[in-house]
């Protein structure tokens, strides 16, 4: 297929984005912070789909390459004074530096792939079951270390006094970035032969291409991406601590990729969206909220109910997710009109 | 030492009770139920509210068990029979949900402040004197009762005709339904059986731990998945042994390591499963075979 035939899969993705962030620059100050986090949401949970979705093998673990990303990001950007008055047992070389705000998201991104390689070199072997529980357990690894190890981090308290500079517009080219590697990734020759093995591992073997290495590869990729994701997150919402970015994060990320489509990129994008959409839609009507001229307000809490429910309703009605795993294309009349 | 030695049994025995659960229904339905501890928790909260209604302690663990196997039910029938055939990251992904959605619900429920649970006080006195003070009689009690719990189930499936199908499903479910097993009635069979044990699991836990919360069982559960997936979940005795095993790793690395490392627990555990999961992909106890290329 030509190139221009298939420019729609990331335009697609990008105008949503895009669309959210302006959508994001009507409301009030006090409902921003929903949109920046839904997009947010779509960085992270694309970084999910470049592995998980193009490997077909189902990962726990990218949540501990957002974690690293979140906490390297927030503390290097804490100003040093500060860092040296509320976190005394760090190392020197963490206490007595500082970045910007874009070297921090560098930062985040470097050192997620360079986790990711680390871990996947080993890990990477294993397939199915094993290779869930086994990220499974780097993120369990990656979760008790941060919350108990003081030099690093700030250990079971919260990290705060983070710039927050993850506004609508940087949290949309964050998005945009993340959505964009993803789409250049997936045509390239790298991309076709994990997609390969995803579909038919021994014919992939057949004809030469290598599972472990292939895989490897999304594995750092998909690290990078969830280590900067993991930046935007932090400076998004200014604090954080270990529990932030562990199970719940891991359910809800992984959720949204499913309810989505595993399959597809708009699938990502698409169910990051739509289930970070809902769940602000019912936070705020926990605190009541006017529609139509009916007065919602719901009892505290019930925002993680209807979530739960209606994430089982969609995987039984839909087990493929939303998409389909399909990706966006022009009706076919369309696209042959334009040669 | 001693104390070491019955505090890892107990685990170890606890955890390969709640393996089976997870295993049997694994067997017949290839899903990997995430929310079996949510079951656990639904038990406890249902042991809770009998103690502080001031219910007889009969009534409320007979309530443990009704709730938990009814919940079972309602999951099988709501969740597990439309999902049947799906891939196996959409029904883990379905019961991550209703783990969620059962948490959610206690939440908003009950609250995040833990309700005691003051069933069978008299098992947490210890055993004797002495040597033997450190050991309490639920330690005992719970290794007795996942003895006899696996002893009469491995009754039933070498001896009955029931346990003949279940194990056939196991092994081929299409081939066996061709061969005229009814395939409901070994799914809602072997999910009973798994809410039985979710139940005897929420009593154990219960006396141990009386203090119940959203997240009760929780972690236990995590650590019981990793587990069976560690011994083989392809086989149920497998699967039963790995839980039995990470059982007792997790009780000794709690007890031996120095205060200043047994924070790091879970990574002392984690990172054995990643070595193990490294050198036997298969499982740590499947048997050894000729490597086959993986399935699709």
């Amino acid at each position: 297929m030509r190139l221009a035939a298939r420019l729609p899969e990331v335009v697609v993705p990008a105008l949503l984005v895009a669309a959210v962030a302006l959508l994001g620059t009507f409301t009030t100050r006090a409902n921003q912070i929903h949109f920046r986090a839904a997009l947010v949401d779509v960085a992270i949970v694309v970084g999910l789909y470049v592995f998980i979705g193009n490997s077909g093998v189902l990962s726990f673990g990218q949540i501990s390459f957002v974690a690293v990303g979140a906490f390297a990001a927030g503390l290097m950007t804490i100003s040093v004074g500060v860092k040296r008055g509320i976190m005394p047992t760090l190392f020197p070389v963490l206490k007595d530096h500082s970045l910007g705000n874009v070297e921090s998201l560098l930062l985040a991104a470097g050192l997620g792939a360079v986790f990711a390689l680390i871990v996947g070199l080993p890990l990477m072997r294993l397939s199915g079951l094993a290779a869930g529980i086994a990220t499974f357990a780097v993120l369990g690894i990656t979760h008790n270390v941060l919350f108990n190890y003081t030099k690093i981090g700030p250990g079971a308290t919260a990290l705060t006094n983070i710039p927050e500079t993850t506004g609508l517009l940087q949290g949309m080219i964050g998005a945009v970035i993340a959505i964009a590697v993803a789409w250049i990734y997936q045509l390239s020759r790298f991309g076709r032969m994990l997609r390969a093995t995803r579909e038919d591992p021994a014919a992939a073997q057949a004809v030469g291409v290598s599972i472990h290495r292939q895989r490897l590869l999304a594995f750092t990729l998909s690290g990078a991406l969830c280590g900067f994701a993991g930046g935007l997150f932090v400076h998004q919402a200014g604090t954080i601590t270990t529990e932030d970015v562990y199970l719940n994060l891991t359910f809800l990320t992984l959720a949204m990729l499913v309810v989505g489509g595993v399959g597809s990129l708009l699938g990502a994008v698409v169910g990051a969206l739509l289930v970070s959409g809902v769940n602000s839609f019912l936070v705020t009507a926990e605190g009541g909220i006017h529609i139509l001229g009916m007065k919602i307000d719901l009892t505290d809490g019930t925002h993680l109910v209807v979530l739960g429910a209606a994430m089982a309703v969609v995987l039984v009605l839909r087990p493929s997710g939303l998409t389909g795993g399909r990706e966006f294309h022009l009706p076919r009349r369309l696209a042959r009109g334009r040669g | 030492m001693l104390q070491t030695a019955f505090n890892a049994l107990a685990l170890g025995s606890v955890y390969a009770l709640m393996a089976v659960g997870i295993g049997l229904v694994f067997g017949v339905l290839r899903l990997v139920n995430f929310a079996y501890g949510q079951l656990i928790m639904a038990g406890a909260y249902t042991l809770a509210i009998g103690s502080e209604h001031s219910w007889p302690q009969w009534a409320s663990v007979l309530a443990c068990f009704g709730v938990v196997i009814g919940l079972s039910l309602l999951l099988e029938v709501g969740l597990f029979r439309p999902l049947r055939g799906a891939s196996p990251a959409t029904m883990l992904v379905a019961t991550f949900a209703v783990a969620f959605l059962l948490q959610s619900i206690a939440l908003l429920k009950f609250g995040s402040l833990v309700k005691t649970a003051s069933i069978f006080p008299g098992l947490f006195d210890p055993v004797g004197h002495g040597q033997f003070e450190t050991v309490r009689k639920i330690t005992i009690v719970a290794i007795v009762a996942a003895m006899v719990a696996l002893a009469a189930l491995t009754l039933l499936l070498a001896k009955t005709t029931i346990g003949l199908h279940m194990r056939a499903a196991a092994a081929d479910f299409r081939t066996a339904r061709l061969l005229g097993v009814r395939a409901n009635e070994v799914v809602t069979l072997a999910v009973v059986i798994s809410g039985v044990l979710a139940a005897a699991v929420a009593v154990i836990l219960v006396v141990e731990d009386p203090f119940v919360e959203p997240q009760f069982a929780l972690r236990d559960t995590i650590i019981v998945l990793v587990g069976v997936v560690v011994g083989g979940l392809d086989r149920l005795w497998t699967a039963t042994l790995g839980g039995f095993a990470i059982g007792v790793a997790t009780s000794v690395f709690t007890d031996e390591l120095s205060s200043a490392h047994s924070v790091y627990v879970d990574s002392f555990v984690f990172g054995l499963v990643i070595i193990v999961l490294l050198l036997r992909p298969e499982g740590l106890f499947a048997p050894f075979r000729a490597r086959t290329v993986e399935r699709a």
